[in-house]
C-alpha cells in the first residue's frame, strides 16, 4: 500500500463575549426564555437598519493580535444569502472580500518541535437563530434569541497533518482565545466549533487531493475520531481506484461515521455582495496599539515563566497553561504558599480528575484558589496527612467549604501525642508476630508494613514520622 | 381660496392666528380625502380617528406654548413603506398586507415631534419598484390633472394626495426618480435630498445604496421646512452623515445673479417629448433673465446609467426582499408541502408581477460567475458617472434638465413593456447612482394640460443651492399655483 499525507485545515468559530449583540443592544447572554433577547433589527423585521457594535471589531481586533494577524486599516461587511428559518434577513451578515485580520499563526509542538499553523484570516460575522422542534405537535419553532450574537470565523491554511497536529491547533487556539478575553470557548454551549477541511496524498506529491468539508464539530474527541474516520475513507476510496467527492459531510459522533450531506443542502450559491447598509470598518493605528498593550500574558510566555520561575516540567506548566481558568487558579493560589509544585499537582491530579468526572470547568470550583494554597499548607505544617488532605479536597468540593474548617469539624488532625500512638504500636506488635519476628531478624523492610498497619489503626491520623520514632523504640524493648 | 389648496406656511400661519385650530384643519383634511380619494385612490390607510386625537393633542400643545413648529398641526400623508409604529405599513404589497410595524420610521419620530398630523398611508408601486404606481397590490391612483392617467411612481399616493389636495404635504422615497417624476406628473415640488442627509431607519429597504426619503410639497417654501424636520444624522442607520445642517428656509433667497447652470446635452437629445423640452428651455431663459449663467455641456456615460441602475437596484433588492419569506409575519401561502415549497409558494402568491422580475434579474447579476460582468462593472459605472458630476460642479452651481422624456401618460399604456418603463428613469436615476440631491418644481403644463417639472440638481450636501435656485424661479413665475381641478 502507498504511503498517504493528511492535509488539514480548520475553520474555527468562535463567540465573542461582548455584552451585546453584533448590530443591536440585546443582550448575548446565554440561555433565556425563547425569543426574550431580541429586537426588531436582529429579528431583520421590514426598514430595520444594522449599526456594527464597535466592541465586537475590538475583540476581533485582540483575537487577530493574539495570534499574530495583520489588522486591516479598511474592511467591509458583506452579506451572504440563503434561506433559512433561522436567518430571519435571509442573509447573514459577514466578510468575505475584506476581512478584519490577515496573515497570523498559532505555534503548536509536534514531537518537541515548534511548528506553525498560518492563519490565513479572521473575519467577524453574526449567528443564526435556533430551530426548536415542537415536543407536543408537529411544528418547527424558531428561536431568535442567538440571533446578531457575533461570532469571528478563524480561517487556517492546509497546515496540518495530522488529528494530533489538528487537535493541538484547536487546543493552542482556544487557549489563546480565552486569554486574550475574546470568547469563553464553551464547546458544549457551542461557542466554540470547528469545521475541518481534509484531504489526502500520496506522501511526496506536491498537489493537494480533493478535500471534503466537514461541519460543526463541537469537541476535540469528536475531532481527533472525525478526522481518523474520514483520513481513513478517502485513503480506502483511492486505494480501491476510486475518487474523493468534494463535497460537504456530516460528523455523527454517535455512530462515529461521517456522510456526505444531501446535494441541495449543500448546493449553495451565496451571492456575496458588501453590505450597503453598513460602512467601511476603519481601524486606526493608534487604537490597535492601544489594544497590543492591554492584551494579557499569553499561554506560551507563561508557559516558559511557569518553567524558569516555578521550575516545573514542561509537562506540567504545559496543562497549567492550556486553559486561562486553570493558569489563574494556580496563581491565585500562590499568592497564599510558596509550594507551587505541590499546588502545581494537586490542580494536575486530584483537581483535573474531579473537574472532569463532573464534567465542570475551572471557573467552576466551587472553592476559591487560596483554599487550595490553605490544604497544600496544612500538609506542608504536618498538621494532616497526604491520605487525610485527600480526603479533605473531595470534601471541599462537596462543600465548598475551607480545608481547615473540614479538618477541625471532623477532627482530621494528626494524632502526633504519643500517648496515643503508643497504644496503637502496642495493638499491632501483638497482632503481628511474624513480622516482629522478620524485624527481630534484622529484615529492615518488615517496618514499612508495621507502620503501615499502625496508620490504618489511627485511621491514618498518625503523624507518621512519630509513629516510625515510636514503633522503633517499642520494638527495641523487645 | 379653499384650505386644501394652501400650503403648510400658509395654514400655520392661520394656525397660529387662531383662525384655524388643528382639529378643524385636521377634520377639513380627513373630509377632502373622504370626497376625492373614491377618485384619485391615493391612500391605502385613512388613520381617521388616530389623527383627529392627535390634532386634539397638538392643538394643546400649541395653545400651551409647548410646541411652536411651523409644521404643527400640519396634515400629513407618508408612502405606506415608510414604517409607522402601530399603523399598517403595506409597502403596497400582498406580503405585507397585514405588516403592522412595532416601531416609527426616523422621519416619522421627528415629524410628530413636530406635531405634524398623520392622516394616512399612501399608495405606491409595490417595494417602491415601478414608476406609475400601477404595480400596487391595492390600487391604481390616478393622476389628479387627468383621472385616465398615471401619477408616476413610485410615490405616485403621495404626489396625487399632495396634488388633489389631499394631505398639505407627504413624504416619499426615491431610488431611480420615484420622488422627482410623480412631482413632475403631478406638478408639486419633490426633493430627494443627498444619500445620507435624511437616516433611512425605517424606509422598508428596495435598493439600500440609492434609497432616501424626501418631501413632496405644493412649493419650495413647505419643501424646505419639511426637509429642516427630517434632516439629520441618525445614529440608527450606519450611512446617515455626521454632519451639520443648515437652516433651509435661509436659503429661500429670491436670487440667481451670477448662478452658474449646466444643462447635460444628453438630457435634452433624442428621446425627449418636444413640449417637455420646450417648457424645460423656457425654464433655462427665466433662469437667464433672472441674472443666472446658463450653458450646455456633455455629461459623459448617461447612456450606461439606466443598466448600471438597474442592477445595482435590482442586486441590492434581491437580497433585501430575501427576508419575506412566509415565517414570521406577514403573508404566508394556505397551501405548502415542506419548508422548500412554503418558501416557493409564498413568495409567488406574495409577490407581483414586477417584484419578481426584479428579484429575479438581481439574483442573477449577483451570482457566482456573473458578480464580475454586472454587479462588479455596474459598480465601476457608478464611479465614472460620479466621477462625470463632480467634474461638472466644478464648473456650475446646478445643473437643470427635464425629470422624465414625457408628461403623464395613460393608465395601462406600459404596462406590458418594462423595458420602456424603465427608459422613463433616465433623467433621474444619475442622481441617487452618484448621491446628489435633486429637486423637482413645477415648470409648464403640456397641450393636454398636464404638468412639467423641471429637475434641478446640486453637488452633495448642497439642497441650500437647490432650494435658492427653485425659490427664485417660484417667485418669478406663476406654475406653482396651478392646481388640478378636481
Amino acid at each position: 500500500m502507498m504511503e498517504y499525507e493528511v492535509v488539514i485545515g480548520m475553520e474555527v468559530h468562535a463567540e465573542l463575549s461582548t455584552k451585546s449583540k453584533i448590530y443591536c443592544s440585546c443582550t448575548t447572554e446565554f440561555g433565556g426564555d425563547p425569543n426574550t433577547h431580541c429586537c426588531p433589527i436582529c429579528t431583520g423585521m421590514p426598514g430595520v437598519l444594522p449599526v456594527l457594535n464597535k466592541s465586537v471589531v475590538e475583540y476581533a481586533v485582540r483575537a487577530g493580535l493574539a495570534t499574530n494577524c495583520k489588522i486591516s486599516s479598511f474592511s467591509k461587511q458583506d452579506r451572504k444569502n440563503y434561506f433559512y428559518p433561522d436567518l430571519p434577513k435571509a442573509y447573514q451578515i459577514s466578510q468575505l472580500y475584506n476581512p478584519l485580520c490577515t496573515d497570523g499563526y498559532v505555534e503548536i509542538e509536534v514531537e518537541g518541535k515548534k511548528k506553525r499553523i498560518n492563519i490565513r484570516e479572521i473575519h467577524i460575522e453574526e449567528d443564526a437563530g435556533k430551530l426548536v422542534h415542537d415536543e407536543w405537535g408537529t411544528e418547527t419553532l424558531v428561536d431568535y434569541n442567538r440571533c446578531g450574537v457575533p461570532l469571528i470565523e478563524i480561517v487556517s491554511q492546509p497546515d496540518m497533518r495530522s488529528a494530533e497536529e489538528a487537535r493541538l491547533y484547536l487546543e493552542n487556539l482556544k487557549a489563546i482565545l480565552e486569554y486574550a478575553g475574546v470568547s469563553d470557548c464553551k464547546m458544549q454551549e457551542g461557542s466554540l466549533r470547528a469545521d475541518i477541511n481534509l484531504s489526502v496524498r500520496p506522501k511526496g506529491q506536491k498537489e493537494f487531493g480533493t478535500r471534503t468539508e466537514m461541519k460543526n464539530i463541537n469537541s476535540f474527541k469528536a475531532i481527533v475520531r472525525a478526522i481518523e474516520y474520514e483520513s481513513r475513507r478517502q485513503i480506502e476510496e483511492l486505494e480501491s481506484g476510486g475518487k474523493v467527492e468534494q463535497e460537504t459531510r456530516r460528523w455523527d459522533d454517535n455512530k462515529g461515521i461521517s456522510y456526505a450531506m444531501r446535494n441541495k443542502e449543500e448546493a449553495h450559491d451565496y451571492r456575496y455582495f458588501p453590505d450597503p447598509d453598513l460602512v467601511p470598518i476603519v481601524v486606526d493605528e493608534k487604537w490597535v496599539e492601544e489594544i497590543r498593550a492591554s492584551l494579557p500574558e499569553m499561554p506560551e510566555s507563561r508557559k516558559e515563566r511557569y518553567i524558569t520561575q516555578y521550575g516545573l516540567p514542561e509537562y506540567d506548566a504545559g496543562i497549567l497553561t492550556s486553559s486561562i481558568k486553570l493558569a489563574n487558579f494556580f496563581e491565585s493560589a500562590l499568592e497564599k504558599t510558596s509550594n507551587a509544585k505541590a499546588v502545581s499537582n494537586w490542580i494536575m491530579g486530584d483537581l483535573m480528575r474531579i473537574l472532569k468526572d463532573k464534567e465542570m470547568e475551572a471557573d467552576e470550583i466551587p472553592f476559591p484558589a487560596e483554599y487550595l494554597a490553605e490544604l497544600v499548607n496544612l500538609i506542608d505544617e504536618g498538621t494532616i496527612s497526604g491520605t487525610i488532605a485527600k480526603k479533605v479536597f473531595a470534601k471541599m468540593f462537596d462543600t465548598g467549604k475551607a480545608p481547615g474548617t473540614i479538618v477541625k469539624e471532623e477532627g482530621l488532625e494528626v494524632v502526633s501525642d504519643e500517648g496515643a500512638i503508643v497504644e496503637a504500636v502496642k495493638k499491632v506488635i501483638v497482632a503481628n508476630p511474624q513480622s516482629v519476628a522478620d524485624y527481630k531478624g534484622g529484615k529492615e523492610k518488615a517496618i514499612g508494613f508495621l507502620v503501615g498497619q499502625v496508620m490504618r489503626e489511627t485511621k491514618g491520623k498518625a503523624n507518621p514520622q512519630i509513629v516510625n520514632k515510636v514503633l522503633r523504640e517499642e520494638l527495641n524493648k523487645i | 381660496m379653499e384650505l386644501y389648496n394652501l400650503t403648510a406656511h400658509e395654514l400655520s400661519d392661520m394656525i397660529k392666528n387662531k383662525e384655524i385650530s388643528a382639529v378643524e384643519l385636521t377634520k377639513a383634511q380627513l373630509d377632502r380625502i373622504e370626497k376625492v380619494d373614491q377618485k384619485v385612490e391615493s391612500y391605502i390607510t385613512v388613520c381617521h380617528d388616530e389623527a383627529l386625537k392627535k390634532a386634539e393633542e397638538i392643538q394643546k400643545k400649541i395653545d400651551s406654548g409647548e410646541i411652536n413648529s411651523p409644521l404643527a398641526g400640519i396634515p400629513m400623508a407618508i408612502k405606506d413603506n415608510i414604517c409607522t409604529k402601530g399603523v399598517t405599513t403595506t409597502c403596497a404589497s400582498r406580503m405585507l398586507y397585514n405588516f403592522v410595524p412595532p416601531y416609527n420610521a426616523t422621519v416619522v419620530e421627528k415629524l410628530n415631534s413636530q406635531g405634524a398630523v398623520l392622516v394616512g398611508k399612501v399608495n405606491l408601486d409595490e417595494f417602491a419598484m415601478g414608476g406609475s404606481t400601477e404595480n400596487s397590490y391595492f390600487k391604481k391612483t390616478k393622476n389628479p390633472w387627468d383621472l385616465e392617467r398615471v401619477p408616476g411612481g413610485s410615490s405616485g399616493g403621495s404626489a396625487a394626495a399632495v396634488a388633489a389636495g389631499e394631505a398639505v404635504f407627504a413624504l416619499g422615497s426615491d431610488t431611480g426618480g420615484s420622488i422627482r417624476q410623480p412631482a413632475s406628473f403631478c406638478g408639486v415640488v419633490g426633493m430627494k435630498p443627498t444619500y445620507g442627509r435624511v437616516s433611512r431607519f425605517g424606509l422598508v429597504a428596495f435598493a439600500s445604496s440609492l434609497d432616501q426619503i424626501g418631501p413632496l410639497t405644493k412649493d419650495v417654501t413647505d419643501c424646505a421646512l419639511v426637509l429642516n424636520a427630517i434632516t439629520g444624522h441618525d445614529p440608527m442607520d450606519s450611512t446617515s452623515a455626521d454632519i451639520e445642517f443648515p437652516d433651509y428656509t435661509k436659503s429661500l433667497i429670491n436670487d440667481v445673479k451670477g448662478m452658474k447652470i449646466g444643462i447635460p446635452e444628453e438630457y435634452i437629445g433624442e428621446g425627449l417629448n418636444p413640449e417637455v423640452k420646450n417648457a424645460v428651455m423656457n425654464a433655462v431663459k427665466v433662469f437667464e433673465q433672472l441674472g443666472a449663467q446658463c450653458e450646455t455641456f456633455s455629461l459623459p456615460v448617461t447612456e450606461y446609467a439606466i443598466p448600471a441602475y438597474y442592477l445595482i437596484s435590482s442586486a441590492e433588492a434581491s437580497s433585501n426582499l430575501a427576508r419575506y419569506d412566509g415565517i414570521k409575519y406577514g403573508f404566508r401561502a394556505e397551501k405548502y408541502t415542506d419548508l422548500l415549497d412554503l418558501y416557493k409558494q409564498t413568495r409567488s402568491e406574495g409577490f407581483g408581477t414586477e417584484v419578481k422580475r426584479r428579484i429575479m434579474l438581481g439574483t442573477y447579476a449577483l451570482s457566482s460567475g456573473y458578480y464580475d460582468a454586472y454587479y462588479k462593472k455596474a459598480q465601476q459605472v457608478r464611479t465614472l458617472i460620479k466621477n462625470g458630476f463632480d467634474k461638472a460642479f466644478e464648473k456650475y452651481d446646478v445643473i437643470i434638465g427635464p425629470t422624465a422624456p414625457t408628461t403623464a401618460y395613460k393608465i395601462g399604456e406600459k404596462v406590458n413593456n418594462p423595458l420602456e418603463m424603465y427608459l422613463g428613469d433616465i433623467y433621474t436615476v444619475s442622481v441617487n447612482i452618484a448621491g446628489l440631491p435633486g429637486m423637482v418644481i413645477p415648470c409648464g403644463m403640456d397641450s393636454k394640460g398636464l404638468p412639467v417639472g423641471l429637475q434641478l440638481i446640486a453637488k452633495a450636501f448642497d439642497e441650500a443651492t437647490l432650494l435658492r435656485a427653485a425659490y427664485t424661479f417660484e417667485q418669478n413665475t406663476e406654475f406653482h399655483k396651478n392646481r388640478a381641478d378636481i
